[in-house]
């Protein structure tokens, strides 16, 4: 009994640093806030899908999803309350766009990762990331003062309208071209080196190699710098609102004025929007729209870049 | 072994057919090679054709004409004017209502000679622009552009002229071309900017340390960084529907400045579109910094912690100081994407005529891209000439914030 109080109190005494951790309150406190930074994304997205959702509900308090979906007028004055013309030139642009950069990116993306040499791909590469760079809206300007004069001399004079689709589209694509040529030269160079080995080896040539082995080695990623590059469009704001039109118009002709969703959304919260109106309740109505149309592309493109990176590495 | 051989052979070009197929193969491969490096190319020619289409917007000759002819005004010529001269010219030839107002704004004797010359020609001599021409004409059809100003407008002026001066940066915003400036643009785009990076920055990066070097890879840990990735991908007018639902509206008493004592009228200032932008930047913001702080060398961690660093105290000496070039140059890219962006600010509210400067962080306030905008959007040929030196000066503050960040990059990668 004695003894063992005297090893109790020697252990004590002797008992060297312990190694276990220890709880700080500096580091605690820091890790707190370290965290909460994190977490702050996730209220932003919260904060999204409240905002929009709950106005929304306002918006279709007031009118039917069915007549939001079916009507092919979009006129708040009358009470028109349709998503389709607005959807169809979102569309139409998006694919003008698309028609321009998929096919440029992608040769692009091919000449930089298989043919380029290092120091032709030092020049090149950031001469595309410098378009990436420049503001929208000074693409706007280019599409409504260059763009569209030259749509008029190619096309005629009467069959062009001054804020026309076909320019806005035209001129995303050349914007997105730089996204499409990085996303896919990142696929194009993560396929291994020992499949072109192997096709080289087999006699086969670089167009061969570059076609048959590397592209389809790296589709998944392609693709998904393509359904990115969809997306981006979609969303693209500022060359729709200034070169586009500003009219709800139900059209399929590139060349008349027409008003996309988002530069709808601009328009009418550009002035002095009244909170109370149908107006403003019916912009969120839109966004949400075009929020559930990119979060969805931009899923299926993660998925697909998931995909090839799994593959390879 | 000679059947399978045979086989081969006959399938298999030989000889001069074999010479003849490579030949082929290799001509469409340099066909191709050439359509895929014009492709590459036309990102070049995109580039010079805009550069081209702005520049020659700036400069050109314009024909002005004077209400009234300065001959008529004194018999010395109006630059030789003394400004007491000039304040006489101005009371003789404007209406007594109009200058008494004049000089109840500012009287006449706090102005300056400049100033009061400015007013000459504004309330007197009234310049209208009559036709104005981009570069290329101005050039090339001199001959041109002379006849039809003789024979078109025989009173008028015609110079040459840049539009894009100094007096272009210090003026502030007007509805006549002539004399709009984007002094108010300019600064409210350096206000909106800084507090962006005041709050974008310290949660930027606290956000890529957590996820760096804290987080487990668990479920809770994997939705914010799958959440981060996906809000990267989010329109940027979305940010703006969200900014002005919380910022300008719900948390309209702090955006205004109201409970700090500086009442703006409403929640659509400056502070409220900073706010907006950091939550627009700061997914960028962290992704770059996550891959700063990974390429840090984990040896660099171990050996702190092998000296008995805490683990803040590894991050805060060691893998901090080791990733800011990177961090930095994620920022400054992050802050160029904000400098341009304009959508998001429309829709929070940035107004587009505004001639005071901003002075605080609950001031209305325009932005460079708005004001570019808001010019584009006019028809009148004069908006397209400011418009194009507004984008001038937007595009050389993106270019000297990236040259910013390559010398950024380079001076901390040579100390590390």
């Amino acid at each position: 009994m004695d003894s063992r109080r005297i090893t109790t109190s020697q252990r004590e005494t002797t008992r060297p640093f312990s190694l276990k951790k220890q709880p700080r309150l500096g580091e605690s406190i820091i890790q707190g806030f370290l965290l909460f930074c994190g977490v702050l994304s996730m209220f932003t997205t919260i904060g999204i899908v409240v905002v929009l959702g709950s106005e929304s509900i306002a918006f279709f308090r007031q009118v039917s999803i069915v007549e939001f979906v079916t009507n092919t007028v979009w006129s708040p004055q009358i009470d028109e309350f349709g998503i389709l013309p607005l959807l169809l030139s979102t569309l139409l642009t998006s694919t003008i766009a698309m028609f321009i950069a998929l096919p440029t990116g992608l040769a692009a993306a091919l000449y930089l990762s298989e043919y380029a040499s290092s120091r032709a791909r030092s020049i090149l590469k950031p001469i595309l990331e410098v378009l990436a760079g420049v503001p929208t809206v000074v693409y706007g300007y280019f599409a409504l003062k260059f763009m569209t004069p030259v749509l008029k001399a190619v096309f005629g004079e009467a069959n062009v309208n001054i804020y026309n689709m076909a320019s806005a589209g035209l001129v995303m694509g050349i914007m997105i071209i730089p996204m499409v040529s990085s996303m896919s030269e990142d696929a194009l160079s993560a396929v291994p080196r020992a499949l072109r080995e192997g096709a080289y080896g087999l006699g086969a040539t670089r167009l061969e190699t570059a076609i048959k082995v590397v592209l389809p080695a790296g589709i998944s990623g392609i693709i998904a710098a393509f359904v990115v590059a969809i997306s981006r469009a979609v969303g693209e704001t500022m060359i729709v609102a200034v070169a586009a039109g500003a009219k709800p118009t139900f059209t399929f002709n590139p060349f008349e004025a027409a008003e996309t969703m988002t530069g709808h959304i601009a328009r009418i919260s550009g002035g002095d929007l009244s909170y109370a109106s149908i107006d403003y309740n019916s912009i969120f109505a839109i966004g949400l729209t075009l929020f559930l149309m990119t979060l969805g592309l931009n899923m299926v493109s993660r998925r697909l870049v998931r995909r090839f990176r799994e593959v390879y590495e | 072994m000679t059947t399978l051989n045979d086989k081969i052979k006959s399938g298999l070009p030989q000889g001069e057919a074999a010479r003849r197929n490579v030949a082929s193969r290799r001509r469409t491969g340099a066909i191709w090679r050439t359509i895929f490096l014009s492709a590459t190319i036309i990102g070049l020619i995109a580039l010079s054709l805009l550069i081209y289409n702005v520049v020659n917007e700036v400069f050109g000759y314009v024909a002005t004409e004077y209400a009234v002819d300065p001959a008529t005004l004194s018999d010395k010529p109006l630059d030789d004017l003394s400004k007491d001269e000039l304040v006489a010219v101005l009371q003789d030839n404007m209406r007594a209502n109009a200058f008494r107002t004049l000089e109840r704004e500012k009287p006449m004797a706090d102005r300056s000679e400049s100033e009061v010359y400015d007013l000459v020609i504004e309330r007197v001599l009234k310049p209208q622009t009559l036709e104005t021409w981009t570069l290329r004409d101005s050039w090339f059809n001199k001959a041109a552009i002379d006849a039809q100003v003789a024979s078109e407008f025989p009173e008028a002026k015609l110079e040459f002229r840049s539009w894009l001066t100094a007096g272009f940066l210090t003026t502030p915003m007007s509805s006549d071309p002539l004399r709009a400036g984007v002094r108010t643009a300019l600064l409210g785009s350096l206000w909106m900017i800084a507090i962006t990076i005041l709050f974008a920055f310290p949660i930027g990066v606290g956000a890529a340390i957590y996820l760096e070097e804290y987080a487990t890879d668990n479920r809770f840990n994997r939705i914010i960084q799958t959440n981060i990735n996906n809000l990267a991908g989010v329109p940027s007018i979305i940010y703006g529907m969200l900014g002005l639902v919380i910022f300008v509206r719900t948390l309209e008493p702090i955006t205004s400045g109201r409970i700090f004592g500086a009442d703006s009228g409403n929640g659509r200032t400056i502070v409220a579109a900073s706010l907006t932008m950091m939550l627009l930047i700061l997914p960028i913001m962290i992704i770059n910094g996550q891959e700063a702080i990974r390429a840090v060398p984990l040896s660099l961690r171990q050996a702190s912690y092998g000296l008995g660093a805490t683990k803040w105290q590894t991050i805060w000496h060691h893998v901090l100081p080791n990733a800011l070039p990177g961090i930095f140059t994620g920022t400054i890219l992050a802050v160029s994407r904000a400098i341009g962006e304009t959508a998001p600010l429309i829709v929070v509210g940035a107004s587009t005529f505004i001639v005071t400067d901003p002075d605080g962080p609950f001031a209305k306030f325009t932005v460079l891209p708005i004001q570019i905008y808001n010019w584009t959007s006019r028809p009148q040929p004069e908006f397209a000439h400011i418009a194009a030196s507004a984008i001038v000066v937007l595009l050389v503050m993106l270019l000297s914030l990236n040259a910013i960040a390559v010398l950024l990059r380079n001076r901390f990668s040579k100390r590390g």
